[in-house]
């Protein structure tokens, strides 16, 4: 395909997306399910973006999303819930101690900021540990984070294991797009600069990359709070989804899906991660959500089906996919027309294997 | 006399009880080709890591371009364990990473091809630029700086037609032959601009022929980079065709230096190689 052909067939699919979007944002389908799970999938594409690239491109694996995640919410929230409404939220506490509220985009980049400087100063002692170990202590950390909050000395700023509500959403369902759509292109920008091939470069051989170089200490704190900024930043996202927020739902489950996300999409992709984020959203608020009812086929009771059965389902898919399809939808190509040509031409190389075969019957 | 751009003093690495280099001293000049030989296990590849950073040497001191990059003395538990000689010479340790020591010129390839194995041909040369890069995070993220990076992909182009693999510049380095990821290794090593190029069995695996190639290569490297090199290599004809001069080691101990003439006749190499008779 030509160059100019993808660049206007990119055009055109963006457009209809966004006709599609600005469509269901001035219909009734605004509070369906399909606006639900596309608002959602979009937050989860940010996060599992950002846990892509510490996990897939970095190398460096890190189960600390939730956490840096519940960071973004929390001094998202804190920060803008109006000062009229504190005396309601706080209602334990005095109104709690900060008495301002800030406007809605700033505050989104502090949760951000916010999230990276915990990043950072988790990442001194933690980013000297390798697999597993960086694995556990992130993880740790995550769990800490969430437990300190619910604390009750700091319960004045945080509310303590109260809920924190009451701060400005969102009104257009364009909004979570936007703004993970251009931290998403940030993300793709860094990966596709010399920074990016260094970051790849730890993922392949630390110690070519060091005598190449590149310095892996500074390398990996760099990719390990930029990731972070950006969790923060979904977290602040996901706040304003919700309309509020708690500590406890910020969960090492969390991560989990993230990471699932991440690893459905193929570790290393991009696309893969954002395509995947759509689709275990919408499986599992959406198409999932008979398995946990009662269902009749006629007269028949399908058996098993009840409350949870959703997620034995799910997690069998899972298992599925680690065992048979390791590498994800996408592996660790990124989406592009090309692929998609040869796909239509040729789905999952059906036609060249027939073919191979035909022609070592003839030659036999 | 020309200047000296590495010089070792006294290396003694060892690990446990074990010592895998021995008091280990030698030079290389200004624009010389010099070889360290010795048979399997002598300690060749455990020099070169001691001298680029990857593992800390127990004792003794490298200079590289009037530089301090490593010295040490025994420390630690090492105090008691030590079986080295000259303990008490050295008293500070200074010990540079190894991308401090890339960044000062030191350019190295891998005995076990250490490629970055799924990204392309190109890429593995660019990331060795990337050092050498004056943008930060910020101007390379958002393409502020993107003459510097257009100029730089034109000099690892460049770079990658010297060893003949600019045709195969977007293959996946996995995927190159044997031969050729050897090449590019070293042109990634070139990238990273070296005054010293630090080659550790550059023709390991190679035929006759492919290794006659790498011969001609080196020579024409050294001319147009101005470069100093330093090899450990297996291949005899190699190394007798293009050293200056060569060092001998067996057991992590120097047995003989000296150009190729004079080691090839010294019988401490001929018996370290062959072994000695028993009935003499």
């Amino acid at each position: 395909m030509k160059k100019n052909t993808k660049i206007i067939a990119s055009l055109i699919l963006a457009a209809a997306l966004l006709g599609l979007l600005i469509f269901i944002d001035n219909s009734e389908l605004k509070s369906s399910m399909l606006s639900t799970c596309l608002q959602k999938g979009a937050i989860y594409a940010l996060v599992a973006v950002s846990m892509n690239l510490l996990n897939g491109f970095t190398g460096l694996f890190s189960l600390g999303q939730a956490g840096f995640m519940l960071i973004g919410a929390y001094t998202y929230a804190i920060l803008t819930i109006p000062v009229a409404s504190r005396a309601s939220v706080y209602q334990y506490f005095d109104g709690g101690v900060v008495q301002f509220a800030i406007p809605v985009l700033p505050a989104i980049l502090i949760a951000g900021l916010m999230a990276a400087v915990f990043a950072a100063l988790i990442g001194l002692p933690v980013l000297k540990l390798k697999s597993d170990y960086l694995a556990i202590a992130t993880l740790g950390f995550a769990e800490i984070i969430r437990a300190v909050i619910q604390w009750q000395q700091v319960a004045p700023l945080t509310n303590g294991s109260n809920m924190l509500r009451a701060f400005p959403t969102y009104s257009s369902i364009l909004f979570p797009f936007i703004i993970s759509g251009i931290c998403i292109a940030a993300i793709i920008l860094l990966i596709r600069s010399s920074y990016g091939r260094a970051f790849k470069a730890i993922r392949e051989d630390e110690i070519a990359a060091e005598a190449m170089g590149i310095n892996m200490f500074k390398h990996k704190m760099m990719s390990f709070v930029i990731s972070s900024f950006f969790a923060g930043v979904g977290g602040a996202l996901l706040a304003m989804f919700q309309s509020s927020v708690q500590a406890k739902g910020f969960t090492s489950a969390m991560t989990y899906e993230i990471l699932l996300i991440v690893v459905i999409g193929g570790i290393g992709s991009i696309t893969g991660s954002i395509i995947a984020s759509f689709l275990f959203v919408s499986s599992m608020e959406w198409w999932l959500r008979f398995l946990d009812e009662t269902q009749f086929i006629g007269d028949f009771e399908v058996p098993l089906l009840g409350t949870g059965f959703r997620m034995v389902v799910f997690s069998v898919v899972i298992m599925i996919i680690v065992l048979f399809w390791r590498r994800g939808i996408m592996g660790n190509k990124e989406f592009s027309w090309d692929g998609i040509f040869k796909f239509f031409k040729d789905p999952f190389g059906i036609v060249s294997k027939i073919k191979a075969k035909g022609a070592v019957k003839k030659n036999g | 006399m020309a200047n000296t751009v590495l010089s070792i003093e006294n290396i003694t690495v060892q690990f446990g009880g074990v010592v895998a280099v021995n008091n280990l001293s030698m030079h290389v000049d200004e624009g010389e080709i010099v070889s360290l030989i010795g048979p399997n296990g002598a300690g060749k590849t455990t020099a070169f890591n001691a001298i680029t950073g990857v593992y800390q040497a127990t004792n003794g001191r490298v200079i590289f371009n009037d530089e301090i990059i490593l010295e040490s003395h025994p420390t630690g538990k090492m105090k008691k364990l030590y079986a080295g000689e000259n303990a008490d010479l050295y008293h500070k340790i200074i010990s540079k990473t190894p991308d401090k020591i890339a960044k000062l010129g030191m350019g190295r390839t891998f005995q076990n091809i250490r490629l970055f194995k799924e990204l392309s041909v190109l890429d593995n040369v660019m990331i060795a630029k990337h050092m050498r890069l004056k943008g930060n995070l910020f101007t390379d993220t958002f393409m502020i700086n993107y003459k510097e990076e257009r100029k730089l992909r034109e000099v690892c182009l460049e770079l990658l037609k010297i060893v003949d693999l600019y045709d195969l510049r977007d293959e996946v380095a996995s995927s190159l032959p044997y031969g050729k990821q050897r090449h590019l290794e070293i042109a990634r090593a070139l990238a990273t601009e070296p005054k010293l190029l630090l080659l550790d069995e550059p023709a390991a695996g190679m035929n006759p022929q492919e290794t006659e190639e790498l011969t001609a290569l080196i020579r024409k490297l050294r001319k147009d980079f101005n470069l100093t090199i330093l090899l450990i290599e297996h291949h005899m004809n190699l190394v007798m065709d293009i050293s200056d001069r060569i060092y001998v080691i067996d057991f992590g101990k120097l047995i003989s230096s000296g150009t190729p003439e004079m080691v090839q006749g010294d019988q401490r190499v001929i018996d370290a190689y062959l072994g000695v008779a028993d009935d003499e």
